[in-house]
Parts: C-alpha cells; sequence; structure tokens
C-alpha cells in the first residue's frame, strides 16, 4: 500500500485556510471575516500569495495589471477569446477562463512574466559571482533565443515602460538594484545586434524583484492580470450581431497542402 | 469591394474549402488533407481513421488505426478517482456549465502526474533513448535539469511512472500487452520487453501515461501532437461521469467534510 496515499486519505493538514461552516473563514493565520475584512482586494490577493500585507506594494501592483495588462483590445490573442466567445454567444465567464488559460503564452503574458524575473534572479547571482553582463545576456540569447522581459511581438517600442516607471517612482519605487540591472540589459541589448528593447514584463520583474517578490510568487500574483481588459471585449462582441467579431470567408485560407484531390480507401 | 488577395490569412496544410456560391462564408466542400469530409470521408472512414487524418495527413495504414483504436478505447475514461474526471465532476455537481466541465478536466488531466504533460515529457524520452537501455537508465536516475524556470513545474518521478503506485496494475498491464500485439512498431512491444527494468530505475511501477507515450512514440507521433491527444481522447469519461453527477447533485458527492485540519500559521507579516 502506498504511505503517502494511505497518510493523505480524508487527512488535508492545511495551514493556508479554510472555512468553518456558518461559523469562520482564516486565511494564513487571520481571520478573514473579522482580521481581513478592511483589506482592499489586492492588498487580500497579495497577502494570500505571499503572506505579506503591504497597501503600498498592493497598490504599485495594482498599477501595473491598469497601465500593462488590461488593454481591452479583442484582437490581442487572449482577448480574442473573449471577443469569440461573445460572438458565439458562449457565457462571460467561459469567454473570461479561455482568455485566462491562454494568458501562459510564450510571446506575451505568463512565461514572460515568470520568466523575465527568473532571468533577472539568475543572472544577477552569477554577476554577484564575477561574471560579465554582456557574457551573460549573449549565453541566454544563443541558447534560448530570446530573453523574456526584452522584445515585443508586433512592435518595436513599449509604450507602457515611461508610464509604468513613472507609476512606480510615485511609489518610491524603481530606485531596486533589480530595475537597474533590468534596464543595463536593455542597455546591452540595444547596443548590440539584437536591437530588443526593454518591455513591459521586463521592467515589472525588476521593479517587484526590488520589494522581494519571487518568480513563484509573481507568476501567480499576475494569473488575473489581464481580466479587465477581457471582460469589456466579451461585452463588446456579445451585443454585436451574432458571428459578426471579424468573419472569415473562405478565401481566408491560404491551403499550402497536396492539391491533389483524393479518395478514401483507393 | 474587398480585395481577398490583400486580406491576412490563416495558412494550413491541413483544410481546404471551397466556397458556397451563394456565400462567400460558407464552405460547400470541405477537404482535410485532399479528401472530400463530407462527400468521401464521412460515408468511407471510421471517427479514429479521420482523427488520425487530422494529426498525420495521410490515411492510417490498417495496424496503426487499430492501435490508434486501441489506445483512444483505452484512455477515453480514466474512471472516476483520476483527478481529471473529479475535476469534471465538481463542476457537474455544483451546476457549472458543461463547458466548464471539460474545461476543469483538460486542465487537471494537463499536468505532470498522469496528464498531458508527462506523455509530453516521456515522449520526448522516447524520441531520446528509443530502445536503448542504458539510455533510460541514465534520463531515469539522471532527468535533464531546466536552467529557466517555466509555468510547468519540474518532473517529480520518472515520466510515464506511477510514484504513488506499488506495483504495475493490471489494466495497465492488459492496454500494454493488448497494444504491443497490435502495433507495427517496436516501442510498446520493447516496453513490455523490458518493463520491470525500467520500473527498477523509476523506482515506480509503468502508469498508463507511460503506455500512452510509447503507443504515440509508435504512431509517430510528435510529444505536442501526443500532449494535445491523449488530452482530447480522456475526455468521454469525464464527459459521462460529469453528467451523471451533474443529475445526482452535491449531497451525494464526497466533501470531505472531516477531512480538513487548519494547523497553526506563522509565517505573517506586515510591513506597512
Amino acid at each position: 500500500m502506498p504511505d503517502d496515499l494511505q497518510k493523505y486519505e480524508d487527512n488535508w493538514e492545511t495551514s493556508m485556510g479554510a472555512w468553518f461552516p456558518g461559523e469562520k473563514v482564516t486565511l494564513r493565520g487571520k481571520d478573514v471575516l473579522t482580521e481581513l475584512n478592511d483589506y482592499r482586494w489586492l492588498e487580500y490577493l497579495l497577502f494570500s500569495v505571499t503572506g505579506r500585507y503591504s497597501p503600498r506594494l498592493a497598490r504599485l501592483i495594482e498599477g501595473m495589471w491598469v497601465i500593462c495588462t488590461s488593454f481591452p483590445d479583442p484582437r490581442l490573442w487572449n482577448n480574442r477569446i473573449a471577443a469569440l466567445a461573445g460572438t458565439a454567444r458562449s457565457t462571460g465567464v467561459l469567454g473570461s477562463a479561455g482568455a485566462l488559460a491562454i494568458s501562459e503564452a510564450t510571446i506575451y503574458g505568463l512565461k514572460p512574466i515568470k520568466g523575465g524575473m527568473d532571468f533577472l534572479y539568475r543572472i544577477s547571482e552569477k554577476l554577484y559571482a564575477g561574471e560579465e553582463l554582456g557574457d551573460l545576456v549573449s549565453a541566454e540569447m544563443k541558447k534560448y533565443r530570446g530573453i523574456y522581459g526584452y522584445g515585443r511581438p508586433v512592435v518595436d517600442q513599449d509604450e507602457r515602460v515611461g508610464p509604468l516607471l513613472t507609476f512606480a517612482q510615485s511609489l518610491n519605487a524603481g530606485q531596486g538594484p533589480f530595475t537597474k540591472l533590468a534596464f543595463d540589459v536593455d542597455d546591452y541589448l540595444a547596443n548590440s545586434r539584437y536591437k530588443y528593447r526593454i518591455n513591459a514584463s521586463g521592467v515589472v520583474a525588476g521593479l517587484l524583484a526590488d520589494e522581494g517578490i519571487d518568480p513563484e510568487q509573481h507568476y501567480h500574483l499576475a494569473t488575473l492580470t489581464f481580466t479587465a481588459g477581457v471582460i469589456p471585449c466579451f461585452m463588446d462582441a456579445s451585443k454585436k450581431p451574432e458571428g459578426a467579431f471579424f468573419p472569415l470567408r473562405t478565401s481566408r485560407i491560404n491551403y499550402e497542402g497536396t492539391e491533389e484531390l483524393r479518395a478514401w480507401g483507393k | 469591394m474587398i480585395d481577398e488577395d490583400k486580406q491576412e490569412k490563416i495558412t494550413t496544410k491541413i483544410w481546404r474549402e471551397v466556397p458556397e456560391d451563394d456565400n462567400p462564408f460558407a464552405a460547400a466542400a470541405c477537404y482535410c488533407a485532399g479528401f472530400d469530409v463530407f462527400g468521401d470521408v464521412l460515408r468511407n472512414a471510421s471517427y479514429i481513421d479521420y482523427l488520425y487524418l487530422l494529426f498525420k495527413h495521410e490515411p492510417p495504414t490498417a495496424g496503426a488505426s487499430k492501435l490508434l483504436e486501441g489506445l483512444a478505447l483505452a484512455l477515453a475514461n480514466p474512471g472516476l478517482r483520476d483527478h481529471s474526471v473529479r475535476a469534471a465532476m465538481c463542476a457537474a455537481v455544483g451546476g457549472s456549465t458543461r463547458a466548464s466541465a471539460l474545461i476543469a478536466s483538460i486542465s487537471v488531466g494537463a499536468g505532470n502526474l498522469g496528464g498531458g504533460r508527462e506523455v509530453y515529457t516521456a515522449v520526448n524520452c522516447w524520441q531520446a533513448c528509443g530502445t536503448d537501455l542504458a539510455a533510460w537508465e541514465a534520463i531515469i536516475k539522471s532527468p535533464p535539469q531546466e536552467e529557466r524556470v517555466d509555468v510547468w513545474m519540474p518532473m517529480e518521478h520518472a515520466p510515464g511512472f506511477d510514484p504513488n503506485g506499488v506495483s504495475c496494475p493490471k489494466p495497465v498491464r492488459q492496454t500494454l500487452a493488448y497494444l504491443a500485439e497490435i502495433s507495427d512498431g517496436n516501442s510498446l512491444a520493447w516496453l513490455m520487453q523490458h518493463r520491470e527494468k525500467l520500473e527498477a530505475f523509476a523506482k515506480a511501477p509503468l502508469a498508463m501515461s507511460g503506455v500512452a507515450a510509447a503507443a504515440m512514440n509508435d504512431l509517430s507521433l510528435s510529444a505536442e501532437e501526443s500532449e494535445i491527444l491523449f488530452m482530447l481522447l480522456r475526455l468521454p469519461g469525464a464527459a459521462a461521469h460529469s453528467i451523471e453527477q451533474e443529475k445526482l447533485g452535491w449531497r451525494r458527492y464526497p466533501f470531505f467534510g472531516n477531512g480538513l485540519k487548519l494547523m497553526p500559521y506563522d509565517q505573517v507579516s506586515d510591513e506597512d
């Protein structure tokens, strides 16, 4: 008999939290109804993910969500799921769920969000051990053909970087070593043959690493980061005629397969 | 007037359509890899053959068709204790949308433990090791370490083996034996022959995901194709069980009412 499974059978020991029906709710040792009831929602999220209570950090993250990840453009890949759900007359939550799921993307979204911060932590350790920034960045580019947090699909420049820094400075953020490192890498890349520039996820990674957030916490905190941009896309499409969202005529298929007409079984 | 040539297009080797005369947004004929889907495939092919055609762009040989059919049947219902099926039933007993039952099932059944990601990793092992026992020993005992973090957690056990298993369960052995018998490839037969040695390296018994990975390799499916097909093929059971539980309701479904024990928490920090 497997020991672990037997040990856990009808036995989930947790210090994370629980609901005691009709009585109380706890999260990380606090009573939600009496101790956390005044928290703003992002303060509560920060506390749930990290165990930290910091209105300033919660406000910083909230601003990042507005500035960086809540663009209500239905052409953006994750938003488009909500718009497609709306035009196909699915439900709002299913549209948002699909959009949320695909936000774990490579060219944008959760992989760059988590990977960008991981990159800063990794090279920071190596720099501390005496390695050269240029060598580290080149090695990363060579190995992975890109660096999370740098470069951007569709356009080169990221219009979010300036407003994000301005907002961060208003909360006394942006002066730490990880933010500096993020921009040192930007400088190196801009002057190299790669020509990549820092994008918002690279700046956010630096800012939040300076606040002591680690990549795993950063990833979990960012789970819902796109949601406020997703929902309007569903609403908009659901108010327009059925099927009206960027309809495709058959000629929109660029077929590159066999031209031969084949018969099954022959 | 729209210039169709200048419109952005979706490129595919799988699908071609001919428009209806009266509506450029409706297809009069659909061709999958050159076969007329509704004029020919519908009448003459099996569902499994069509599934194979979609992925491989060629009709299956008789052997490949039989192997995929057997694999699809073996995977169709992981049983209601499986994590992915439990997810679907959770949706059902709460009265959630039926779509959410399938979404929940795929979300849970996607992972490293018995899920799509495990099959992906295991098929990559097949591609790296083939039927070289020493290579399997090396990759099981010293799995490759990724320097970068990923949204996927690192594997915590040898891919294709059950870290919570004791001996290889009979349904896994029965599936392996049958699929090895009908497969034209050599992965399943080799796995059948070396199962116990591999289990000793892994310190865990072979799991259904491991059989599926070998079958996928015998079907020459890529790791990506294997991952997505595995998740797809396991949905029928999730669907059927969720519909059943929807009718029975939450009162007849475990809540583990006495199963949770709240322990002291001492990592609270107030900063501001």
